[in-house]
C-alpha cells in the first residue's frame, strides 16, 4: 500500500513537472533570446544561457519601432481604458446584482449574447464610424468600442450579488443618498473583487491587437503588439530585438500578475475558489 | 481660511433642504448606473451588428452600396478559399479542442489531489501562458518551431526524431497552431476545473476508495460526471474561441503554407482590410455568428440531454 502510494506520488509530481517546464519553458526561452544575437538564437546546439546581446537589442528595437512611444501609447490606452472600463462596468454590476428594475432581465440577456457574438462581425461598421469621425490613429478610437466589456460586468455581477442587503439597508434608513452609498459603502466593500476584474481588463487591453491593428496604421501610434507584429512584416527579421519586444510586452504583465494573481483567479471565477 | 470656514459652515446649514429636494431615488438610480453601459452597447455593439448585417446584403458600389440580396453567400459557398478556411477552423476544433479540455481536466484532478503540495506553485505557472499577448507568443513559437535551427527541433533530434517542418509543410503546420493554442489556454481551462473540483465532495471519493475503485476509475465516474456542466462552459468558451482564431495563424503562418492554416477569421479580416470588400467580409462574419449560435445550441442540447 505504502509502496503503491510512493508511485503515484512519483507519477503525479512527473506529470506536473513536466507540465511545468511546457509552460514556462517558452517564457525563460523569450528572455535568453532577447540577450542574444539572431545568429545565436538560431544555434545548434542551443544557447540556453543569457547572452551579452541585451543593450544591442533593445537599441536596435528602439532605432525600428520607437520602444518608448510604442510603449507609451500602450501604457496610456490600457490606463485609460481599465479606469473608465472600471467604473461603468462595476456600476451596472452594482445594479443587475442589487436592483430591480423594468427591463433588467432583458438587458443582461442582451449582454450576455453579446459574449458569444465574434468580434469580427463588428470590426468593419467600427472602422467605418471611426473613419467618418476622423477617429483613425486616435486613442479614444481603440478605447470606446470595448469599454462597455459584457464579460466584465457579469463577473461584477457576480461578486456584486455576495453583498449583503442588510447593508445597504441601513444605510438608505440613515439617510445616505444612493451616490453615496455607491462611492462610500459598495465600491470600497468591493476593492478586492474591483480589484480582480481591473486586472482583468488591463491585461485584455493590453494585449488587444485585432481592432488596434485595424484602427492603427501609423508607426507612431502603434501599440506594443501591433508594432511587434510590423516587425515580422520586414524582409529580413532581427529576432533579437523581435525577441526583446516580446520579452518587454510580457514581462510587465507577468511581475503585475504574479504580485496580484491571488486576487486575479479567485476574481475571475466569482470568488469561488477556496484555498 | 475664515472665508473657506463660513461657506462649509452654510453648506452645512443648507444640506438637510437639499437632501429632500434629491432626485435620485432607489427606483431611478439602476438607470443612471446602466446608462453608461447601455449607450456605449449601443453605438458600439448593437449599432455594428445590426450595419454589418444589412452590409452582408451589399457590395460596393463606386463610391456608395448597393444592395444585392444573397449573392455574397452564394459567393462564399463556391468560394475555394472560404471553403479551405472553414475545412481547416473545423479541422482545429474537432481535434484540438478536446485534447486542451481532457489535458486541463487532468491536471485539474491532479492537482486537487492530497498527494501533491506547492499547489498555489503549480496553479500560477500553468495559468501564466493565459495571461501573454497573442502576439508575443506567437513570435516566440515561431522561432521556436524553426525547421532547421529551432529548439523544438533540436530537442527532437535529441530523441533521435527527423527534423519536422513545422512552419512549412502544410499537415505540420496545421499541428504547430494546435500545439500553440494548447498551451496558451490550457492551464486557463485548467484553473475553471480546479474551482469546478472545490465544489465535489470529499466523501464521493472516499466512498470509491472504500469500494475498492482507482484513481482512474474515480476520474472517469466522479470527477468528469460531477463537472459535466462547467465541462460544458468550457466546451462553448472554446469552441467559441476557436471559431474566431486569428492572432496565431497571423503571426506564426500568415495562413500558409498554401493556405493550410487560413482560418475565417483571418480570411475575414484579408476580405475586409486588405481588399476592402466589406459586404463579401460581412458575409463571412454573419456565417460565423450562424455557426457560433448552432454549434452553442447543439453543446447545450446534448449536454441537457444527458441529465
Amino acid at each position: 500500500m505504502k509502496t503503491q502510494k510512493n508511485i503515484s506520488k512519483v507519477l503525479l509530481y512527473t506529470l506536473l513537472i513536466a507540465g511545468v517546464i511546457c509552460s514556462i519553458g517558452p517564457f525563460y526561452w523569450m528572455v535568453i533570446g532577447a540577450s542574444h544575437t539572431s545568429g545565436e538564437i538560431f544555434k545548434v546546439p542551443p544557447n540556453f544561457l543569457p547572452g551579452s546581446e541585451l543593450w544591442t537589442n533593445l537599441k536596435n528595437l528602439d532605432e525600428s519601432i520607437g520602444i518608448l512611444k510604442v510603449l507609451g501609447n500602450s501604457l496610456t490606452i490600457t490606463l485609460i481604458y481599465t479606469a473608465l472600463a472600471l467604473m461603468i462596468c462595476s456600476a451596472s454590476g452594482y445594479a443587475f446584482a442589487k436592483f430591480k428594475f423594468k427591463g433588467r432581465d432583458a438587458i443582461f440577456f442582451v449582454l450576455l449574447l453579446a459574449i458569444m457574438i465574434p468580434y469580427h462581425v463588428t470590426l468593419i461598421p467600427l472602422f467605418k464610424m471611426m473613419a467618418a469621425l476622423g477617429w483613425i490613429n486616435t486613442y479614444q478610437a481603440v478605447i470606446l468600442p470595448n469599454l462597455a466589456y459584457p464579460f466584465a460586468i457579469f463577473l461584477m455581477r457576480q461578486n456584486m450579488k455576495a453583498l449583503p442587503d442588510s447593508l445597504l439597508e441601513a444605510a438608505r434608513v440613515d439617510g445616505a443618498g444612493e451616490f453615496k452609498i455607491f462611492f462610500t459603502i459598495v465600491l470600497p466593500t468591493m476593492k478586492p473583487s474591483l480589484a480582480a476584474v481591473a486586472i482583468f481588463l488591463f491585461m485584455f487591453q493590453w494585449n488587444n491587437f485585432l481592432w488596434p491593428l485595424v484602427i492603427l496604421n501609423e508607426q507612431d501610434m502603434y501599440t506594443l503588439p501591433v508594432a511587434l507584429s510590423s516587425l515580422i512584416g520586414l524582409s529580413k527579421v532581427d529576432y533579437g530585438q523581435l525577441m526583446m519586444g516580446t520579452a518587454i510586452s510580457t514581462l510587465p504583465i507577468m511581475i503585475f500578475f504574479l504580485l496580484l494573481q491571488r486576487q486575479f483567479i479567485s476574481g475571475m471565477l466569482g470568488s469561488s475558489v477556496k484555498e | 481660511m475664515a472665508e473657506l470656514q463660513k461657506e462649509t459652515a452654510a453648506k452645512q446649514v443648507y444640506e438637510p433642504k437639499a437632501h429632500k429636494k434629491n432626485w435620485i431615488t432607489p427606483k431611478n438610480f439602476p438607470y443612471i448606473l446602466i446608462a453608461p453601459t447601455v449607450i456605449l452597447f449601443c453605438l458600439f455593439t448593437v449599432y455594428p451588428v445590426i450595419s454589418s448585417f444589412i452590409m452582408s446584403f451589399q457590395k460596393s458600389d463606386g463610391a456608395g452600396m448597393a444592395f444585392v440580396g444573397l449573392e455574397n453567400y452564394v459567393r462564399l459557398f463556391r468560394d475555394p478559399l472560404f471553403l479551405t478556411a472553414l475545412k481547416n477552423t473545423f479541422f482545429i476544433l474537432i481535434i484540438q479542442v478536446p485534447i486542451q479540455l481532457f489535458l486541463a481536466l487532468i491536471l485539474a484532478a491532479a492537482l486537487n489531489s492530497k498527494l501533491v503540495k506547492m499547489k498555489a506553485f503549480f496553479r500560477i505557472s500553468y495559468f501564466m501562458p493565459a495571461i501573454t499577448a497573442l502576439v508575443a507568443y506567437s513570435i516566440v513559437f515561431m522561432i521556436m518551431l524553426d525547421e532547421n535551427y529551432g529548439i523544438i527541433n533540436y530537442f527532437l533530434s535529441l530523441l533521435g526524431m527527423e527534423k519536422v517542418g513545422w512552419l512549412t509543410s502544410t499537415t505540420w503546420s496545421k499541428v504547430a497552431l494546435m500545439i500553440a493554442i494548447t498551451w496558451r489556454w490550457t492551464g486557463y481551462n485548467m484553473v475553471i476545473y480546479l474551482a469546478g473540483l472545490q465544489n465535489v465532495s470529499e466523501s464521493l471519493y472516499e466512498a470509491a476508495s472504500i469500494d475498492g475503485a482507482g484513481r482512474i476509475r474515480q476520474f472517469f465516474y466522479i470527477t468528469i460526471p460531477q463537472l459535466r456542466p462547467i465541462i460544458l462552459f468550457t466546451f462553448v468558451l472554446s469552441t467559441i474561441g476557436t471559431l474566431q482564431l486569428f492572432d496565431e495563424p497571423f503571426i506564426l503562418t500568415e495562413g500558409g503554407p498554401n493556405n493550410s492554416t487560413l482560418t475565417i477569421s483571418l480570411y475575414l479580416y484579408q476580405n475586409g482590410f486588405k481588399y476592402f470588400d466589406f459586404g463579401y467580409a460581412s458575409a463571412i462574419a454573419y456565417v460565423l455568428v450562424i455557426m457560433i449560435a448552432i454549434l452553442s445550441w447543439i453543446q447545450m442540447k446534448v449536454a441537457g440531454d444527458q441529465d
